[in-house]
This record gives C-alpha cells, structure tokens and sequence, in this order.
C-alpha cells in the first residue's frame, strides 16, 4: 500500500506515542493546569497557523483577519453547545462549516483585489466579525459568552492532526500545485488552464473551515469567549507564527505555532515585555532569515523511506 | 480555418494598438508575426489568450467565437502559449511546472485528494509519467527534479514550451522563441518547432525578431507596423517586399 509506506508509519508511531505519552500524564493527574491550557493553545494554535499558511503561504494571498474566522467558528460552535444542547462534535463542525462559508462570500469579491488592498479588506471582514458579536446580545455582548468545558485533549489532539493531515494532502495535489501555481505567477498559471479564481477562493474558504475548528475547540475549552479575544492583535500573532515558521512551508507553521504559544506562555508574567521580545525576534528573523524558519521547504521524514519514496507520499 | 482574426482592434486609451487586424490561419500551419518593437506583436497575442478584451472585432478558433473569454477558458478551449519574458513557476520543480499544465486533465477530485482514495493514485501516477514523458521530449528529463528559476535560459524558453504542450494545444502561440539564445540553441529550437509541427498536427504562430528562424521555420508570415498588417505571404515574398524592407528589416536584408 502506498499509503502505509515506512515513512508514513513511522508519522503514525509518533503520533501516536506523543497523544498516548500525554494522555497518560493527564489521566495520572501529573499536568499542572497551567500546562494543560497551554496544550490546549498550542492544538489551537497549530490549526489557525497551517489554515492561515494554506491562504497566505501555499495560494500567496495576503489575508490578516484569521481571527474573524476564528470567531465565527468559536460562537457558532457555543451557540450550538450551549443554547441549542448540541454534541460537542456537532457543534465544532457548525462553526467550521458557517466559518467556511462566510469565508467564501467574503472571498469571492475580495480575492480579485491583489496585495496591500487584499490585506487591508481581510483587516476590516475581521473587525467587522468582531463588532457583530459585540453588539449581538444573544451571545452577550461585550460581556462574553460562558460555554461549559467539554473539550479534552483527545478532542484537541485528534481536531488538530486531522486538520493538519487534511491540509497536508490538499497541498500535495494537483489541486494544492494549482494554488502554488498562483502564488508563483498567476499571469501564467491562467495561461495553463488554472482558474485562478477558483482556487483562491477554495485556499479562502478552507482556510476559513480550518480557523473555525480552531475556534470552536476554544470556546468549548476556554469556559468564556469574549470579542475582544479575536482582534487585530490575535490575527497578527498567527500571522506571525507562519511568518516566523517560513511562508508556504505547513511544518514551519506548526514550528511557529509551538515556539509563539509556549514563547507567550512563559512571558506571561511579563506581559510588558512579551510584545518586545516578540518584535525583536521577528526583526532578527527579518534580518537574517527573511523567507523565515524553514522558507519554503518542509521537514520531512524522507530519509526513513526508500529513495523518491517522500516524492510520491 | 483554425483561427480567423476579423477587424480585430484594441485601443489603449487614443492609442491604437492593434487596428483592423484580419488573419487567417489553418489547420498545422506555421506562420510568423513579425514587425519592429511596439509594432503590437504580444498585443495580438494578449488578445488571443484574453489577457486583454478586444475593443472591437471577432475572434473565431475553431469555429466559435473565443472574445471574451478569461484566459483559462482560452487554454481549455486548445491555445495555449509561452511568454516573452519567461513567466515559468520559478521556485517549483521542472516536473511541477509541467504538471501544473496537466492539471486542466486531471482525474481526480479535491475530496480524493484530501481522502488519498485510489483515483488520487493513479491521477498522480498518470500525471507523473506523462510530465516525464514530455521532459523527454524536450530533453529536460534529467532536469525533473531541478528548480526551474536554476536552469540555463535556453532551457528555461525550452521548459516554456514543453509547459505550454502539456495544455495539449491545437494552436501554439510562441513570444520570442529565440530570444537570448546562441545561433546553435536557434538552429535546435527550429528543429523542434518543425517536428512539435509534424507530430502533433500542431498549428503554431510565432513571433520572432531572429530572421534566420522566421525565414527558416516559417511558411507565411504576417508583418505587423503601428497595428497594422502592411504585408503577409511567403518568406520569399517578404524578404523582397519593399514596404516590409522600409518599415522593418532595412537595406541589409536583402
């Protein structure tokens, strides 16, 4: 099977050691709760990252309102759980899928307009989201939104290796070559036959899908989602992480994703310097590794395969 | 005839960039478009492909109307073309940038793709014997695996072309073939052209400032001067024709 080749088992084993490893920690109550939030965020993190990294990265579309998706996905996904008593898995896909679908109506005139002018409409879609939700009393308002906790970590782990190994093969298709192709020269990828179009607004909407995931897991883990949480500055920061983990590269992100939130995390208690510290390592970055962490490429497991096996996988 | 051009006119504000163009080309003809620069050479071919809307005039391929359409609609519909200044998938693979030109024939769906069903597989394979298939043929094989923007510039003109085939043409459209090669990568590119010509039945209209490949490859040409047709025929009749010699290839040329 093509599928089950070394590579790939060998994903699977880690995969697989790494949610068992932290399972059992759990189940053996030796996570302190200020590590188990943090897992939590890095889950959430590593899905807004490589969804953003699909749109801004892999289609080169220059988006900067994540977070607006994010919180369609994470009040659509509460109010399903919390007001309409839906299953938790139920109301995650909800979001996505409402998510997904404002990212496609949001998409298909806005992806026309190209660079700076795409930034700063993805920019307002983002505060706009957030302004609904402010004055949507139904969901309370400026006051927040409490949603009972019923994401675990199986929930998070498992959401955020699907999403990765969904985005992954749409990437490593002929549909993701035709995204890269418009990143590439889209002059000359309409020349070949790509509907440009088209493909932006798949990269839109499944980003979209996946930032929607993303909130829904952190609504239902946070206990309280306010607007305030999916601003500018939380756009900026996954924006970050797929900058800082080399644009257009999935593992980078993931690398970007890890290195903020636990970076954040430790600065917590810091919070003057946090965004100090965060600015001087993406000028550092800029100075010495502009295309950033990994560029473009991936790192793979290539090597435990046979030779050209990781081209086909 | 595969492609008729009917009082085909496009203005740039007042300037008139091509007027009242009419063409005619059949079925596996070679034909050249020549003219000094700025004559509207790739303004023709930016109309053919839909990269600009004509301001006037029709556009018939293979008996139906072509205006209007965006350019992937263009290359769906059997033209496809190269670039002037090489517009290759610089950071992707020489094989990528060939199978991006598959894509339009793909088999298999986003959700197949995402899934790994079988289709993908086979799509896949398909896709990747028939690139390395083509990159034979333009002796690029063993470049597959080489980022395009690495390669030499005739390669790079070469890549261009065998992109432009993997849209499985019937009319290719070529922006100065020749451009910044040395007489013996000229003299290889008009064997290719010659046999892409008689093996794929293909129709190819060219434009080029390099005369020994134009009077060499081509069987009629089309002279283009501020717009305009000012002469068409055969090389012969060109090369001695005296508003072709005033307007563009001078005293020398003959």
């Amino acid at each position: 099977m093509k599928v089950l080749n070394r590579k790939n088992l060998a994903i699977l084993l880690a995969v697989l050691v790494a949610y068992g490893g932290i399972q059992a920690a759990i189940a053996a109550r030796l996570v302190p709760p200020f590590y188990s939030v943090n897992l939590m965020l890095i889950c959430v993190y590593v899905i807004l990252a490589t969804s953003l990294n699909l749109i801004n990265g892999v289609t080169g579309q220059f988006s900067i309102g994540h977070a607006g998706f994010m919180a369609i996905g994470a009040y659509l996904s509460a109010i399903v759980s919390v007001k309409l008593h839906g299953p938790l898995g139920a109301a995650i896909l909800a979001g996505a899928i409402v998510s997904a679908g404002v990212g496609f109506l949001v998409g298909l005139p806005t992806l026309r307009l190209k660079g700076d002018y795409l930034a700063i409409t993805t920019l307002g879609v983002g505060q706009i989201v957030q302004v609904v939700f402010f004055n949507t009393n139904y969901v309370g308002g400026a006051a927040g939104f409490t949603v009972p906790r019923t994401v675990n970590w199986t929930w998070a782990f498992w959401l955020t290796v699907i999403s990765i190994v969904i985005i992954h093969n749409f990437t490593n298709s002929t549909h993701g070559r035709a995204c890269i192709s418009v990143r590439e020269n889209e002059i000359a990828a309409e020349a070949m036959g790509i509907n440009s179009t088209k493909y932006k607004v798949m990269a839109f909407s499944l980003g979209s899908f996946f930032g929607g995931i993303a909130g829904g897991l952190y609504a239902n883990y946070m206990y309280l989602i306010q607007p305030t949480t999916f601003s500018f500055l939380t756009s900026f920061n996954i924006l970050v992480m797929v900058v800082l983990g080399g644009l257009g590269s999935m593992t980078g992100s993931i690398v970007g994703a890890v290195v903020m939130t636990v970076l954040s995390a430790y600065l917590s208690n810091f919070p003057e310097w946090r965004m100090v510290v965060t600015a001087l390592l993406l000028i550092v970055m800029m100075l010495f590794r502009p295309s950033g962490l990994l560029g473009t490429k991936e790192f793979n497991l290539g090597f435990l395969g046979k030779k050209g096996e990781s081209r086909a996988a | 005839m595969l492609l008729k051009l009917e009082n085909l006119s496009k203005s740039f504000g007042g300037l008139k960039a091509v007027a009242n163009l009419n063409i005619e080309i059949g079925q596996s003809e070679l034909v050249g478009l020549i003219g000094p620069n700025g004559a509207g050479k790739t303004t023709v071919f930016n109309l053919l492909t839909g990269v600009y809307e004509a301001s006037e005039g029709k556009m018939i391929f293979a008996g139906k109307d072509v205006g209007g359409l965006r350019p992937y609609q263009v290359t769906h519909r059997g033209i496809a073309r190269t670039f002037q200044n090489i517009r290759l998938f610089g950071d992707l693979s020489v094989i990528d940038n060939v199978k991006i030109a598959f894509h339009q024939h793909d088999k298999y769906s986003a959700l197949s793709a995402v899934l790994r069903l079988p289709s993908f597989f086979r799509g896949e394979e398909e896709m990747e014997s028939k690139a390395l298939a083509l990159l034979e043929v333009f002796h690029l094989r063993g470049r597959a695996a080489e980022v395009a923007k690495n390669l030499p510039y005739g390669e790079q003109r070469r890549l261009e072309i065998a992109r432009a085939m993997a849209t499985e043409p019937r009319l290719l459209l070529l922006d100065e073939p020749a451009a910044g090669m040395n007489p013996q990568e000229t003299r290889a590119l008009m064997e290719l052209i010659r046999w892409l010509r008689d093996n794929f039945q293909l129709t190819i209209l060219l434009i080029e400032h390099d005369m020994s490949l134009v009077m060499g490859v081509c069987e009629r040409i089309y002279v283009l001067d501020y717009g305009m047709i000012i002469a068409s025929g055969t090389p012969e009749q060109i090369r001695i024709d005296p508003k072709v010699i005033e307007a563009y290839l001078g005293e020398e040329a003959i």
